[in-house]
């Protein structure tokens, strides 16, 4: 086993820049229609800062605040999202995602249902991916196991 | 203003140019982190403050000191992240054992 390698200028500093990755990240998922950017995207970035502390402590860390039963539960809301707007409008007689024949529902008219609806679903998608990047990265990191955070 | 940005941005040239050079000849790890991790975060910095000015050049509307801002919160975010790596991979290279480039017969 590798030791257990704690520095404080490290996690100083991740702590101070961990919630600001996280607000871009949240505004890369908002503003994804309007410039460069997306669920998918800022997914990424959300999970780079779980990635982010999970190299700066250790695995336990992240575990605590993101456990397993999460990551999963999280992986099928956004799954469920995404198909669940999908599925909505199908429901109404348009096909799947097309977003417009919300309106019928929302207390909007057709152009900014078919903006929230695509805001919703970058939500759902950058959900499930933070999940899973997450979920992916701690299962690399710990060959499986979840321990400390070091393969021997 | 114009002037001043290109100045900045000359320097932060110049600054990223002595990094690479630094980075190609010095004999070891630590050495070349010495130079990459000091001379990168001035380069960017003075380059992102020149673009941060020269971007006010046709004058300052709400939308162009919006933009400026943004160069700003990349080049304090460099100025933390940058030193922070650099230290990481230093620490890294001690805790693996790598050891310092000392001249033939010198002491480490």
């Amino acid at each position: 086993m590798i030791k257990r390698n704690e520095d404080i200028i490290i996690q100083t500093v991740t702590r101070l820049l961990t919630p600001f990755v996280q607000l871009f990240a949240l505004y890369v998922i908002a503003h994804g229609h309007y410039s460069p950017g997306g669920g998918f995207q800022g997914g990424c970035i959300l999970a780079a800062s779980f990635i982010l502390m999970a190299v700066a402590n250790d695995v336990a860390f992240v575990k605590r605040r993101l456990p397993e039963r999460l990551t999963t539960a999280l992986i099928s809301a956004g799954v469920l999202i995404y198909a669940g707007i999908g599925l909505a409008c199908l429901m109404l007689g348009a096909n799947f995602l097309d977003y417009g024949i919300l309106h019928r529902v929302l207390p909007v008219d057709a152009v900014k249902a078919r903006a929230l609806a695509t805001l919703g679903v970058e939500i759902g998608v950058g959900i499930t991916v933070m999940a899973v990047m997450v979920s992916i990265f701690l299962n690399l990191l710990s060959a499986g196991r979840h321990e400390e955070g070091a393969v021997e | 203003m114009s002037t001043v940005a290109i100045f900045l941005m000359i320097a932060g040239v110049f600054f990223f140019t002595t990094a690479t050079i630094g980075l190609l000849r010095f004999p070891d790890c630590y050495t070349r982190m010495h130079a990459a991790g000091k001379g990168d975060t001035l380069g960017a910095l003075l380059l992102l403050l020149g673009l941060a000015l020269y971007n006010l050049n046709d004058g300052f509307s709400l939308a162009a000191l919006l933009v400026s801002l943004k160069i700003l919160s990349i080049a304090v975010f460099i100025f933390v992240a940058n030193p922070t790596a650099s230290h990481a991979i230093a620490k890294a290279a001690i805790d693996a054992g790598v050891r310092p480039w000392t001249r033939k017969g010198g002491k480490p």
